[in-house]
């Protein structure tokens, strides 16, 4: 009998410790999977272009330049302009922040208005701004453009603005309205009793409990807009287009040699933003995306 | 003085379904009134309209004299205490008070003496610079309350306050809340489904069931004359025993036939010369149902009966026997010597026996 209970003592914690060890090298292993391109994008980044037609791919720089970081920000070739993707980070800059900070505010107040104020055909609105979410890009290229003419913005930063804040409202307003019903309905009746209106009560006491889920929403509009290529290189012309159409320019545009280096930098900078912001925010984020699910 | 509370004819409905129908109540200064039911009556909706959170369908509701229907919550002179407490969860316990002052424009200073003043009279004052997460249930009803009290309204609503409470902090609440009433000498509405709540706090209880309501009255009147079986049965713990009984007419007196499983039925006597029909059915408090011992008088009827099951339960010892098909209990006092499975000979108090028609349940007589 103590025998038996020995052995099953002993052969248990050996088999969680090997399965804990299995665990560990599969999630390993995804990791290097993901991180191998980051890593050769890098490294590639940093080599001169000598080194990268002589060594091997995976290599380590043996000389660590920075002459292809300045090229791809300042004088890479798109086209027949040859000024960098500096101009064109700017532009995706004045388009991604204001276009994150109205499809925010707009979803805010349509998910507070969804979730609180019950009206007549609430959920139908919320429906249908859901199924916004579900529309396909391209779908909504060829009546976009023509709107876009129609109102004078064809073509410009505002332009692109309006585009990425009508196709964010769905997204922005699931955040918050999901965020929002799980918020007591007596919370705004006490409110209403205490005399405050439909904006005192959203702007006193639902934005402040709000920073998860303003964090998420912006995370994810910031990521959608700043990465976005079809809105981008259909609705903006030359001198308005965002970063990642200027990028598409460098890359397949230049004749002769191919600059590996030049590309893996440009490629880098466009993304580096969205890392940035994720980095940041990135606890909120988890934090937001779990919120309602426990009560606090 | 108008009254405080009128509501005449009011009708609430959802699209095609009626919540509340034909309700008629009103109340003076100074009255504690309380709706009860349960779950689903409306009791709720009622306060709701009351409140102004809710439009009503149709008929009239006035507040201290004025019409109320067109008349925004705000606007109505009132404050209320919810259920899950309401307290505003980014703020301070200091503005959760004084927020309402706030947003009405109160001045600074205004705001800081009816602060001290309602934190002082609930004890609160070393909470003031907490969020409401920091506080316990308890703490949080006070809050809510403080926040209702600093208002100074001419009528106080009360959603179900206390039924987010543990048993003995309800209790304590519950006395708090009734000694509040007495020294304001305020007009209130308190909804809960606890009708002992209702019978404790109440000057005034409405008992409500699916919209409409059953009785009005003091809880003496509610607890002694219920006006149906309904009201019978939902008032009181344990229930009035409702018992189906033959009447059989001797002269001014009326004899009382309850079957028994085998054995003859039993037979009671009551001598209040009441005009009832053959079928009855005959409603007794536990505490009308006790040892021979304890009670004397001319309505009172000795009779033996097998005794089912004893329950003590500290203070008194309840006696469950079968009569009539049903389950009847009986209130004796705690040192008793019946034992389950004996015969035990009860006095029957028909001085305070009900009497319901059995098909309508309404209260005969």
């Amino acid at each position: 009998m103590t025998d038996l209970s020995a052995t099953q003592g002993a052969g248990r914690p050996w088999g969680r410790i090997a399965l804990r060890w299995g665990l560990y090298v599969l999630l390993g292993l995804f990791a290097l999977y993901y991180l191998i391109p980051l890593f050769v994008m890098v490294t590639t980044s940093l080599k001169s272009l000598e080194e990268i037609r002589s060594g091997s791919l995976i290599a380590l720089p043996r000389e660590v330049t920075f002459d292809a970081w300045t090229k791809a920000w300042a004088n890479a070739c798109t086209g027949i302009q040859c000024e960098g993707l500096r101009p064109y980070f700017w532009n995706s800059v004045f388009m991604a922040v204001p276009a994150v900070m109205i499809s925010t505010v707009v979803g805010a107040m349509n998910g507070y208005v969804v979730a609180q104020w019950r009206f007549r055909g609430a959920n139908v609105i919320f429906s249908l701004l859901l199924f916004g979410c579900f529309i396909p890009f391209q779908v909504v290229l060829l009546p976009m453009a023509k709107m876009l003419g129609i109102l004078g913005v064809a073509g410009t930063i505002p332009g692109l603005i309006m585009v990425h804040v009508i196709y964010g409202i769905g997204f922005t307003t699931l955040f918050f309205r999901n965020y929002y019903v799980t918020i007591p309905v007596e919370l705004v009746k006490a409110a209403k009793i205490d005399g405050a209106g439909f904006f005192r009560i959203f702007f006193s006491i639902f934005l402040p409990l709000s920073l998860p889920i303003i964090v998420v929403s912006v995370i994810w509009q910031f990521t959608q807009i700043w990465n976005d290529f079809l809105f981008g290189v259909s609705f903006s012309q030359a001198g308005t287009q965002p970063i990642t159409v200027a990028l598409n320019n460098i890359v397949n545009s230049t004749t002769g040699v191919k600059e590996y280096n030049v590309d893996m930098a440009a490629a880098i900078i466009a993304a580096l933003p969205t890392l940035v912001v994720y980095v940041v925010a990135g606890k909120y984020f988890i934090r937001g995306l779990t919120a309602g699910s426990v009560k606090g | 003085m108008a009254p405080i509370l009128d509501i005449q004819n009011l009708y609430k409905a959802y699209g095609q379904t009626e919540i509340l129908k034909d309700i008629n109540v009103s109340i003076e200064k100074g009255d504690f009134l309380v709706l009860v039911g349960p779950s689903g009556c409306g009791k709720s909706t009622l306060l709701n309209c009351i409140a102004g959170l809710e439009p009503i369908t149709g008929g009239q509701l006035n507040i201290a004299g004025l019409d109320m229907t067109n008349v925004s919550p705000k606007d109505r002179n009132i404050a209320m205490v919810f259920q899950s407490y309401a307290l505003y969860p980014t703020m301070s316990v200091a503005k959760n008070i004084t927020f309402g002052m706030q947003v009405r424009g109160v001045d600074k200073a205004t705001q800081e003496k009816k602060l001290a003043e309602v934190a002082r009279q609930l004890q609160i004052e070393k909470l003031l610079s907490r969020k409401p997460s920091q506080l316990s249930g308890g703490q949080r009803q006070r809050v809510a309350m403080g926040r209702a009290l600093v208002r100074d309204p001419a009528l106080f609503l009360f959603d179900e306050p206390l039924s987010n409470l543990d048993a003995k902090l309800r209790v304590e609440m519950r006395t708090e809340i009734k000694r509040l009433h007495q020294d304001l000498h305020a007009s209130m509405v308190y909804v809960t489904h606890d009708q002992i709540e209702a019978m404790t706090l109440a000057t005034k209880i409405v008992v409500m069931k699916d919209g409409v309501i059953q009785q009005i009255g003091t809880p003496a009147e509610i607890y002694r004359t219920p006006a149906n079986l309904f009201v019978a049965d939902f008032m009181g713990s344990p229930a009035m025993n409702l018992i189906p009984a033959k009447v059989h007419q001797d002269g001014n007196a009326r004899r009382i036939e309850i079957t028994r499983d085998g054995e003859a039925p039993l037979v009671l006597t009551d001598r209040r010369g009441l005009d009832l029909p053959q079928d009855v059915i005959i409603g007794l408090r536990p505490e009308d149902i006790t040892d021979p011992a304890s009670r004397q008088g001319d309505a009172i009827e000795i009779a033996d009966c097998m005794v089912d099951v004893v329950e003590p339960a500290g203070a008194d010892t309840y006696v469950v026997s079968r009569l009539g098909g049903k389950e009847v209990t009986a209130r004796l006092q705690a040192e008793t010597d019946v034992r389950p499975g004996a015969r035990a000979s009860f006095a029957f108090d028909l001085a305070k026996a009900s009497y319901f028609e059995p098909k309508s349940g309404i209260r005969l007589s």
